[in-house]
């Protein structure tokens, strides 16, 4: 997919990249050039995304080449044991979770799924949870706080699933009992929004000790277009609902909301995983590293004076 | 205008305006007697629905007469991200709602008394910004928490809201997280709470502190959900049943522990806190 406000960038991508084959020709001598066009490549970039206005930000964290919670999982994770079911009614495929071996940590990793392709994303409903989702993250939290091992929540979600039967069995309750539960959790939670965080389906799974946010993320009461569509009557009025809601990793800092924003590649983290993942792995383990020689009781009670004093 | 209106008397000896004499059943739109309806705590006695109530109104149906002390009544609403649409700014519409309801947030807190039981409160109101979650609401709810904890008196929290406060943006997301975890301390240290939901509790206030009750109970037909009818009605390009979401159908569905009338309400509390206070 390619952003009309990138198309500058995908240009001079795309010469590489001729550039690239025809080098792999005998005698061609196209290395200086193409180091030329990264060096532009890299300058224009980080012009080009210094300037991203709100909604071309939404734009950006929604971009279906970003790297996924098993992205994260599977460059971060020397191990990674999935564990399903909520132990009640199902196994939601919209939340991923398990053990996990993360540099010198064991971790409890608990996460909003989201496909690499229309069929991956219908299976896992777009990483919209169902009740039984946020069930299994307790499920899985409480065995965290069993082995006091700490938690690692990873957000990508436009919101939770709005179904009939995402009714029946609870939506309200399961969101509920989460920030209930995880408000007294005895073991640290480190929080990473990697792309959208919608709503209560992000919160539902997003109380942490530490809240990170990639730095094209977005965190939102309400989807740009839903406030558009309220205010406006009109979804296309999405862009000024976007910068009315204040809703950038940059608005989210500025609020105390989140405690760090994680730096991306220029061009964002769908030109590469590599570097955001890595980026994302250095900031983890640092918070983790501090909460996980912390006491419990203090971190509990620093947990509970960090979200009383929003909006204070 | 009804028929009732069609009055045989003289012109000179016109009967007070109409809205001063009957009251029209918002569900079935039935035309009641306005003194019937009163003496109804505003349930309709043809159809049973339960009129959503100002928080003083709740307050004075639910405590016990002059037991009623307010906490922080001060706590007004805030501008955490300056929002504004095209048509106006946050912070005027929130003045203006102000002086129209008489509030200065979707909740007023204290403690009261019912029937001799001193219990700590939250009602919310709905003409205030359909009852949303603003930050001074959830602050309020905090507070009047942290109160029941330190003074070991049950928490009774009426809910009547459309959910978050999309105005306040995502300080009022937070205000979900924040409301529960002055919940969790009471469950913790054992104090009760109670969470009334009455028409409409829905989005983000039906998922926090109004769906962790020890009890959760509920007004008759009074809508509770997440998601809004429309949002899940365009998810699954069908038409809902009339009885989705309504109290009713959460206690069917294991969510709630009792619907209560409205005119039993008081005994109902007043009951489950005695249980609570014995030895
Ligand atoms: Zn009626």
């Amino acid at each position: 997919m390619e952003l009309d406000f990138e198309k500058p960038l995908v240009e001079i991508e795309k010469k590489i990249g001729e550039l690239e084959k025809s080098a792999q020709a005998p005698d061609a001598q196209f290395g200086p050039e193409i180091a030329e066009l990264e060096r532009k490549k890299t300058e224009l970039a980080k012009e080009i995304y210094a300037k991203l206005t709100p909604w071309q930000i939404v734009q950006v964290a929604r971009h279906p080449d970003r790297p996924l919670m098993v992205d994260y999982l599977g460059g971060m994770c020397s191990q990674f044991i999935e564990l399903h079911g909520d132990r009640c009614f199902g196994d939601d495929p919209g939340v991923l979770g398990g053990l996990a071996t993360f540099g010198d940590y064991r971790v409890v990793v608990i996460g909003h799924r989201k496909g690499k392709n229309v069929e991956e994303n219908v299976k896992f409903n777009f990483g919209m949870a169902n009740p039984e989702g946020y069930r299994k993250a307790l499920r899985l939290m409480r065995l965290a706080e069993k082995y006091r091992l700490p938690v690692v929540s990873f957000i990508d979600t436009p919101g939770a699933y709005p179904g009939p039967e995402a009714e029946a069995r609870g939506q309200a309750e399961a969101i509920a009992r989460n920030l209930t539960e995880m408000s007294l959790l005895q073991t640290p939670i480190v929080v990473v929004v990697t792309g959208e965080g919608g709503s209560g389906g992000a919160i539902g799974i997003g109380v942490g000790d530490v809240v990170l946010m990639l730095a094209n993320s977005i965190y939102s009461v309400i989807s740009p277009e839903g406030c558009a569509s309220i205010l406006w009557r009109d979804g296309a009025k999405a862009p000024e609902a976007a910068a009315a809601l204040r809703l950038t990793a940059r608005d989210l800092l500025e609020l105390d909301v989140v405690d760090e924003v994680i730096p991306e590649p220029p061009g964002g983290a769908h030109r590469n995983h590599e570097e955001t993942i890595s980026a994302t792995q250095k900031s983890l383990l640092k918070h983790l590293k501090k909460l996980v020689h912390a006491s419990t009781k203090k971190l509990v009670a620093a947990r509970y004076e960090k979200y009383s004093r929003i909006g204070r | 205008m009804g028929w009732f209106t069609k009055s045989k008397k003289p012109v000179e000896a016109l009967p007070p305006p109409e809205e001063e004499l009957w009251i029209v059943c918002s569900s079935c739109k039935a035309h009641i007697f306005k003194q019937e309806w009163d003496k109804n705590l505003q349930v309709c006695p043809k159809c049973n629905f339960h009129e959503k109530l100002t928080c003083y109104e709740r307050i004075h149906i639910t405590l016990d007469e002059k037991t009623f002390r307010e906490f922080n009544a001060e706590i007004s609403t805030s501008d955490p991200i300056q929002f504004s649409d095209a048509a106006e700014a946050y912070k005027d519409k929130a003045e203006a709602t102000k002086t129209k309801v008489g509030l200065k947030e979707s909740v007023v807190t204290g403690s009261g008394k019912i029937k001799d039981i001193t219990v700590t409160v939250a009602v919310m109101d709905f003409r205030f910004l359909g009852g949303s979650l603003g930050s001074g609401a959830g602050e309020k709810i905090l507070l009047a928490a942290d109160y029941a904890l330190r003074h070991s008196r049950p928490y009774i929290v009426f809910s009547a809201s459309g959910g978050a406060r999309m105005h306040e943006g995502i300080i009022s997301l937070m205000q979900m997280p924040k409301t529960c975890a002055g919940i969790a301390r009471l469950h913790r240290a054992g104090i009760p709470y109670i969470s009334v939901l009455t028409h409409p509790t829905t989005g983000g206030v039906s998922a926090s502190y109004a769906m962790v009750g020890d009890l959760n109970i509920a007004e008759p037909g009074a809508l509770i959900g997440f998601a809004g009818r429309r949002v899940i009605e365009q998810t699954i390009k069908q038409e809902l049943p009339n009885g989705f979401q309504t109290a009713e159908y959460l206690l069917e569905h294991g969510f709630v522990d009792q619907i209560v009338h409205r005119k039993d309400m008081k005994d109902f509390l007043a009951s489950v806190l005695r249980y609570w206070q014995r030895r």
